[in-house]
């Protein structure tokens, strides 16, 4: 009685697990990825929806027919135990090839898709922005017209002076015209490298609809490059525990045209 | 009615000379030069204080008036004066809209604060006391107000580590006369008995000033303290 | 009848009250006592839980009785946003450690092994006691960090540096909290080390006659096969938390980079790498999932093998599934890491032999699932366990198919997709197999059956009461839902209180199953039916021992010959249809 429980049971669970995924909403929420912004994310959700197929294909299957052998199988009444054809040389060499195949083919592919992002560098005409993290916020900063940063100096950050850099611009003249601003402002279609920087403890880069995801290490000097690809405002969020604040460290990735992001520069000059 | 005239009498014959006899300080503040721009601060990543402003508000360091007054500076006794104790009431600290309203308190020594967050969000107050005890606390929309005293006189910047933007001051006296210049940068430090004072003005920026100050009787004198702008 | 043969005693028997059950030489009672300080741990860890789930679905609501336990990290009994991280930090801390280590290794290890290889006691009996008080000692000093200072760390169970290694100007907790925490897990470290020493040395030397190494139960194996994975682990995590400790309150710089600005204190240090502490931490951290999850998987073949009537396929092929896992895990640590900023190089790497690991992995699975075919499973409270087990390894390992492969995990990183992963396939998957466990050895260790009634409720009710909290968590880290938020409030987030709410009400729904389970241990404790002495009917030494318990030497100063392998299972015997492997008896023909 108690196996046939388990086994319609398992078989519920299984099919109601697969739902949401096969609906894309569980309780009236969406639970898929949003919409793809960058010209990188493709890929990326490819490979997710390869990996959702064979994953749920090989849930389903071992769920059901794990249901099934219990249905049939505990508590028969006598009946001689049966050897499954193949014995355990089978389930080894159905391991190794179908597995190890999958694996490759996934391994293979998914190398392409991560090169992507990490093993190409950056356009050599790609804008340059500063990203800081620091407990609890994000922070960018844009050369200015002079298109050279000023120097960083931890011991001169003032946040409630709004200089959450640490610039000097009283002796570091390439610091003057430098623009700090709390949300990431870029122009649609147009590479961005984003070199990230760590204030206090480490942070992480995350929008959902670019498919970047990068921790700030304090120490290394690391940069992520993307193109936003659609015009819109899409939340930046801190995915590396840093603290009381972790759950508010958030901003906006604001994607402009580039005349609107050439007026909302010269506007921050000022 | 009968009244225990004796008795107020002579109270007012013994406290009348104080009583008479008490004058004030008061004066204004203003700067010479230019002040460095207040920069516009983004709270965008706390969408309910951010719709509290119908435009950015901007940092408070330095906040001017009319005929180059300037706001937020304490003007206090720092000597002449006996210490005193703290009063009995609470000086009150408030997080609305994600900024410190008022931007600068003074409080005695051993005074009670209270810290009130009045917005949606979770705030947490870090006073960064160097001779007092230094702490921070959370603060949950709706949760009673953070009480707290210091026992040294200091001047305690004070930052929220949710906000980084946040911006305040605690002015820690060993003396209840102060007054914080508003709009207009007046100050008024009334009940003073005769006596040579020291007067202090300090601005969160530009520094400390004194004056010496004698009071006879229960006249009125006029002070004026000027800071320099700093260009940077 | 099983043949003995008379040998010297290992130490002679307890006499004093002290002696017998507080500090006992004897592995038995350091195998329950073990079992006793897991229980404590995870309902500790599992009240801990109840608490987050409901801050984050009524983060304003004052929790009862919260308020007067927690006057400063939930004033008034609403949790602040450091509490929230201190309670998830002390989670994720005993369950991982002071459970998923100490009970179905420890616990069931120290029980089980030494009479399963036909063993008075074990190698070292005298560090054995030393393990199980120093484990106390760590837990002791972990969870005192709730009560001094402004509480426990908030760096998560994984501590990453520099927050855990700056000291107080990260914030609350990160002041004498972490630094309990670092000697406490410190000391866990020692007390690992003594005990999988103890473990390697008795099973390669304390076999009795005819048991060779072949014809070792298939747990015993994976306790043995974990013991190994141990020592390594544990003696890099010990260095590491030591490394740690002397950043915080030495001014070392193991860690901390030159011109940290932390709170506006600038930090004094220089040089340090903050990759350098998840190196460490994940050469440790990875091999201690399988130490968590391998001898579940032993628990679980074992008592599905009484509960089929005959082997698996093959259990020597799950055996050597153990091994491989057990060298792979040391190649994979590498996959916490893919976004942290190492050379992305590295993660391909890393990838490959994670990648590989699904082929042992799934071996096993088949193995069972094949092995099922033409059994005849008999159903009770253990065997409906070993079969959840089942279901949650795999359900728990698919999703692991994802997190293995760099390019998605770009996305799914750090979101709530991770933290089903690894509940289901560590957390879940390991409870259910040391329920089983429980079902099964009760009444050896005890004389006493488990009431059926009651462990059939409990098994079907926490089968679908994790299946309903864990399922929905993979559904979360697809739309993006960060881990690690005390509070949901992006626009992102928001949508999605709905599904956390669901989980919220799954969670407390299970945790009061559990009750079910207390209230059947403590009762068939005192008041269960009599066992007899081997009411499975299986085969292994510890079926074979004299009384239920076993007396305290385990064999009553005998010392049992072994002539079979351990499953001899569906064969005409004098016994029915099994042959115990002290039975010097022929095997007979396969029924």
């Amino acid at each position: 009685m108690g196996g046939k429980i388990f086994a319609v049971l398992i078989v519920i669970i299984a099919l109601a697990s697969a739902v949401p995924i096969i609906r894309h909403t569980f309780l009236g929420a969406s639970v898929t990825p949003p919409e793809d912004i960058s010209t990188h994310g493709k890929a990326i959700d490819e490979q997710l929806s390869v990996t959702m197929m064979e994953a749920g294909i090989s849930f389903l299957v071992a769920q059901l027919v794990l249901g099934l052998f219990v249905w049939q199988f505990a508590n028969r009444k006598g009946g001689a135990t049966k050897r499954f054809p193949g014995g355990a040389t089978a389930m080894v060499i159905v391991a190794f090839l179908f597995v190890g195949a999958e694996v490759l083919a996934l391994g293979l592919a998914g190398s392409k898709a991560w090169g992507a992002v990490y093993f190409k560098p950056a356009a050599p005409d790609a804008l340059q922005v500063q990203a800081q993290a620091g407990q609890f916020a994000f922070y960018f900063r844009y050369p200015g017209p002079d298109g050279k940063f000023g120097q960083i100096h931890p011991d001169k950050i003032d946040e409630g002076n709004s200089n959450f850099f640490g610039l000097d611009p009283e002796n570091d003249i390439p610091a003057r015209d430098d623009i700090t601003s709390g949300e990431l402002v870029v122009p649609v279609g147009k590479e961005i490298n984003l070199m990230m920087h760590a204030k206090d403890v480490g942070h992480s880069f995350y929008v959902r609809e670019l498919r970047i995801q990068q921790d700030f290490v304090p120490g290394l000097d690391l940069a992520v490059h993307f193109t936003a690809t659609k015009v819109g405002k899409y939340e930046i969020v801190c995915t590396q525990l840093c603290g009381l604040g972790h759950y508010n460290m958030k901003s906006y990735l604001t994607v402009m045209s580039q005349e609107d992001f050439e007026k909302w520069l010269k506007s921050q000059s000022s | 009615m009968r009244t225990s005239n004796p008795c107020i009498a002579v109270a007012i014959l013994i406290l009348f000379p104080a009583l008479m006899f008490a004058g004030t300080v008061s004066g204004k503040v203003t700067y010479t030069g230019t002040p460095v721009k207040q920069k516009p601060i983004s709270m965008a990543k706390e969408p309910s204080c951010e719709k509290q402003h119908s435009t950015p508000i901007t940092t408070e360091t330095i906040v001017t008036g009319a005929n180059s007054t300037l706001e937020n500076v304490v003007v206090y006794i720092s000597a002449g004066a006996d210490d005193a104790s703290a009063p009995p009431q609470a000086v009150t600290f408030t997080q609305k809209g994600c900024q410190y309203i008022p931007h600068v308190i003074a409080l005695h020594t051993g005074q009670e604060l209270h810290v009130v967050n009045g917005d949606q969000t979770s705030h947490n107050i870090h006073p960064m006391a160097k001779t007092n005890p230094e702490w921070n606390k959370s603060q949950p929309p709706g949760a009673p107000p953070i009480v707290q005293k210091f026992d040294n006189s200091e001047f305690i910047s004070v930052k929220c580590q949710i906000h980084p933007w946040m911006h305040g001051w605690f002015a820690v006296l060993k003396t209840n006369h102060y007054s914080i210049t508003g709009d207009g940068g007046a100050f008024t430090l009334p009940n003073l008995p005769p006596g040579k004072y020291t007067v202090t003005a300090w601005h969160e920026d530009y520094g400390t000033q004194t004056q010496d100050v004698t009071i006879s009787g229960n006249e009125t004198k006029s002070i004026d303290f000027s800071f320099k702008a700093k260009a940077y | 009848m099983s043949d003995m043969s008379m040998h010297a005693v290992a130490h002679a028997a307890p006499t004093s009250f002290i002696r017998k059950y507080v500090f006992s030489l004897d592995h038995k009672i350091i195998g329950l006592q073990y079992y006793a300080l897991a229980l404590v741990a995870v309902v500790t860890g599992m009240v801990l839980s109840w608490i987050m789930r409901v801050h984050l679905v009524w983060p304003n609501a004052p929790i009862p009785g919260l308020g007067a336990l927690a006057k400063v990290g939930a004033p008034g009994g609403v949790v602040t946003p450091e509490y929230y991280l201190q309670l998830l930090t002390m989670h994720g801390t005993l369950m991982v450690f002071f459970v998923l280590t100490n009970a179905p290794f420890a616990a069931f290890g120290n029980y089980f092994l030494p009479i399963q290889i036909g063993a008075e006691d074990m190698a070292f009996p005298r560090f054995n006691m030393m393990s199980f008080w120093t484990t106390f000692l760590a837990f002791c000093i972990l969870i005192s960090a709730f009560f001094v200072g402004d509480g426990p760390p908030l760096s998560g169970w994984t501590g990453y540096a520099p927050l855990s290694a700056v000291g107080k100007d990260a914030g609350p907790g990160q002041a004498i909290g972490q630094s309990l925490w670092g000697i406490s897990i410190f000391v866990f470290c020692i007390a690992s080390l003594l005990g999988s020493l103890n473990f390697i040395a008795t099973t390669l030397d304390l076999r009795t006659k005819g048991m060779t190494l072949s014809r070792m139960p298939i747990v015993t194996w994976a306790w043995f096969i974990t013991s190994c994975i141990a020592l390594l682990a544990f003696a890099v995590l010990m260095p590491a938390c030591l490394l740690l400790i002397l950043d915080r309150v030495a001014g070392t710089s193991f860690f901390i980079p030159a011109g940290l600005n932390v709170a506006d204190h600038i930090q004094p240090h220089q040089g340090g790498s903050p990759l350098l502490w998840q190196h460490l931490f994940w050469f440790f951290g990875h091999p201690e999932v399988y130490i968590a999850i391998l001898p579940a998987i032993g628990i679980v073949s074992h008592i599905l093998i009484c509960n089929m009537r005959k082997d698996m396929l093959s259990h020597r092929v799950i055996i050597y599934c153990m091994m491989a896992i057990g060298f792979l895990s040391y190649m994979v640590w590498g996959h916490h890491m893919f976004l942290s900023g190492m050379n992305p190089f590295s993660a391909l790497v890393f990838s490959f032999p994670t990648l590989m690991i699904t082929i042992p992995a799934t071996i096993m699975t088949l193995i069972w699932l094949g092995s099922l075919y033409g059994s005849n499973l008999r159903i009770n409270s253990a065997s409906l366990f070993c079969l959840g087990f089942i279901s949650m390894f795999v359900s728990g390992g698919v999703s692991g198919f994802f997190l293995a492969q760099p390019s998605i995990d770009i996305y799914l990183h750090a979101t709530y997709f991770v933290v089903g992963h690894f509940h289901m396939v560590m957390g879940v998957a390991a409870i259910m197999g040391v329920f089983a466990g429980t079902y099964f050895w009760f009444p050896k260790m005890t004389g006493r059956m488990m009431n059926e009634t009651l462990g059939r409720w409990h098994f079907f009710l926490t089968l679908i009461g994790t299946y309903a909290i864990f399922m929905p968590f993979h559904y979360l880290g697809l739309a993006g839902n960060v881990r690690r938020y005390s509070a949901f409030q992006d626009d992102f987030l928001i949508p999605l209180m709905p599904v956390h709410k669901f989980i919220t009400y799954a969670a407390l729904f299970t945790g009061a199953a559990q009750l079910i389970f207390i209230a059947n241990l403590v009762y068939s404790r005192f008041k269960g039916p009599q066992a007899s002495a081997n009411p499975w009917e299986c085969t292994s030494l510890e079926w074979s021992t004299p009384s239920s318990p076993p007396p305290f030497d385990n064999f009553g100063g005998q010392h049992p010959v072994v002539h079979h392998d351990p499953y001899q299972y569906g064969v005409k015997s004098s016994t029915g249809d099994y042959v115990m492997q002290t039975s010097p008896e022929q095997v007979g023909a396969a029924l």
